[in-house]
């Protein structure tokens, strides 16, 4: 006889926290580590893949380590038009001296390539952790990484 | 010279808060809806208002109300969308952290009418500041009596709340945030049975964007006929539009639609940059057919896009001058769409990806003789075939453009650089 599978089996609702939970396990441990997987699915009765098929579609679940401040490069079409998203890249890339998906090795930075922040009225635009930089220029960026990494 | 209706808080001091949207008339109308009128008095206004989705399908607003079945037995939902992330798009980022009040009494109104006594908010991830406020001006409403139970002396009782996406450009389709919502894939549903039938957790749910959910309060406190007198034949009330690319001031502007392409571009965002010709223009966000130059008198109404072969979507509009290559600016949005293609059917995760790469070998350089073709084919391909509308939305860019800007894309393969002066 198969076993009753039933009982594993969470109520929609509950489900419907998975992305809150997410969230939740993403900022306790700094990213979705196989063990926060693991947790968030014994936590909301789901199976780990379950949880791991939700947390690899969307984007902004971390599957691996970020620096401590990650900036995000627009490369949306209006960003591209007024002269952002490559030269803004590239710059990132000789500053920082590291590829897009990687962290400097003192785990302070990293820098990913991102579709439209919804902000093209104040494009060329970044984003660093929450906070999003608008009308960016590579003098701009100067300022915004001399100050962050004074920060602990 | 049109007075601003749905952005006419948003430059107040503190306008996010609901006493200064109180101290300007705010939650009258819900109270009237509420108080004054039945649900289906409220549909009827809806219907004759002529109020179309502002989301990018419009869709008569009245008519997907009453689709909604009428048994009050049944529970029913309505789902905020503010899961905003077409390129151009920047609207709902701006209603929601200078007016979220406006949208709440939209939500209690649309509530009221259709019998739901649960609203979900689904908010775009990234838009940290509009969680924030959502969630503030949430807990504000309940504690102003907005919202929870027996709302301004009435019967009728609605909860609210406000989740999070994570990043994925097609839970703004309206089924992949139904998925979305429940915490699963924003892979879309096949339809029918419509989110009117059979939509969040089973249930018969209205989904609205936040911007046609703007309105509500206006068309209830001014009258259907007001909003119906604004704009054209076919598409009624105020619009906001975004503006960004080569102009002067980009920005959101709040305009009837049925302004002329024009008049945005030239005088509200004050002109192309200095020295510079019109090229094209996108007139409803990325997805929406690329024009000419020579277009730009149309209006800015869903009937005259549609006649110069393209689409009003979310009123984005993206302007390009002379500098601007025409085979980038459809590689980088085709990159866009199979980047944020959900993989659930063929002609999407598979043609967006061979598109992209056919665009790209033309734009460096590499193109073949028969990479034109071989693009128009696969559009035609993909064009119809697809689960949800992303299909028709992800070639637009390519296609269009090589209608309309042929002559780049064969010297770029023929002599193997720019028109535009790029590479």
């Amino acid at each position: 006889m198969l076993p009753n599978t039933k009982t594993k089996l969470a109520s929609p609702k509950t489900r419907a926290m998975l992305l809150t939970a997410l969230y939740i396990a993403q900022e306790q441990y700094g990213w979705l580590s196989p063990e926060a997987i693991e947790r968030v699915a014994s936590r909301l009765k789901l199976t780990p893949g379950q949880v791991y098929s939700t947390a690899s579609f969307y984007t902004m679940f971390r599957l691996k380590q970020n620096g401590q401040f990650h900036i995000q490069v627009c490369e949306g079409l209006s960003c591209y038009l007024v002269d952002g998203a490559e030269s803004i890249i590239d710059y990132l890339r000789s500053r920082l001296m590291i590829k897009p998906g990687e962290i400097t090795p003192d785990g302070k930075f990293s820098f990913e390539i991102v579709q439209c922040l919804a902000a093209c009225d104040c494009a060329p635009a970044i984003k660093i952790n929450d906070e999003l930089y608008g009308n960016i220029t590579c003098d701009k960026i100067d300022e915004i990484l001399s100050e962050l990494s004074s920060k602990n | 010279m049109f007075e601003p209706v749905l952005t006419q808080n948003i430059n107040r001091q503190d306008s996010e808060k609901i006493a200064v949207y109180i101290a300007h008339g705010g939650y009258q109308a819900a109270r009237r809806a509420l108080l004054e009128y039945q649900p289906d008095e409220l549909i009827d206004m809806v219907k004759r208002s002529g109020l179309r989705g502002r989301g990018g399908a419009g869709f008569p607003a009245g008519l997907k109300w009453s689709f909604m079945p009428k048994d009050p037995q049944i529970p029913k939902i309505v789902a905020v969308n503010t899961d905003e992330g077409e390129p151009g798009t920047f609207k709902d980022r701006q209603i929601v952290e200078r007016d979220p009040h406006q949208i709440i009494e939209g939500v209690i109104i649309a509530s009221y009418a259709v019998g739901a006594s649960r609203a979900y908010v689904y908010i775009r991830g990234e838009f940290f500041l509009g969680v924030k406020r959502w969630i503030k001006a949430i807990a504000d409403a309940y504690e102003n009596g907005f919202l929870g139970k027996n709302i301004c002396g009435s019967e009728f009782s609605l909860d609210m709340s406000v989740h999070r996406g994570a990043g994925a450009y097609i839970c703004g389709e309206e089924t992949a945030m139904l998925e979305s919502l429940e915490g699963k894939p924003g892979n879309p549903r096949m339809k029918p049975p419509y989110p009117a039938q059979i939509g969040l957790f089973g249930y018969p749910t209205l989904v609205h964007n936040i911007e046609t959910l703007a309105c509500i309060p206006h068309i209830v406190s001014r009258g259907a006929e007001w909003f119906a007198s604004i704009g054209t034949a076919e598409s009624k009330g105020p619009k906001i539009f975004s503006i960004s690319g080569h102009v002067k001031r980009p920005g959101n502007y709040e305009l009837p639609l049925g302004t002329a392409l024009s008049e945005l571009i030239f005088e509200h965002a004050g002109g192309l940059r200095t020295g510079k010709q019109l090229k094209a223009i996108i007139p409803g966000g990325a997805s929406t057919p690329v024009l000419t130059a020579d277009k730009v008198d149309t209006l800015m109404s869903f009937e005259d896009l549609e006649k110069a072969g393209s689409q009003l979507g979310t009123g984005a509009i993206i302007v390009m001058d002379e500098s601007a290559c025409m085979v980038e600016v459809a590689r980088r949005t085709t990159k866009f769409f199979a980047h944020e293609s959900c993989g659930r059917c063929t002609p999407c995760r598979i043609g967006s990806v061979r598109l992209f790469e056919t665009l790209e070998r033309i734009e460096y350089g590499k193109g073949l003789p028969d990479d034109i073709e071989r693009a128009l084919r696969l559009s035609e391909n993909i064009d119809g075939r697809t689960f949800c509308p992303m299909g028709a939305a992800l070639v637009n860019p390519a296609r269009s453009t090589i209608q309309r800007f042929r002559s780049e894309y064969e010297y770029h393969i023929l002599y193997k650089k720019c028109l535009a002066g790029h590479n």
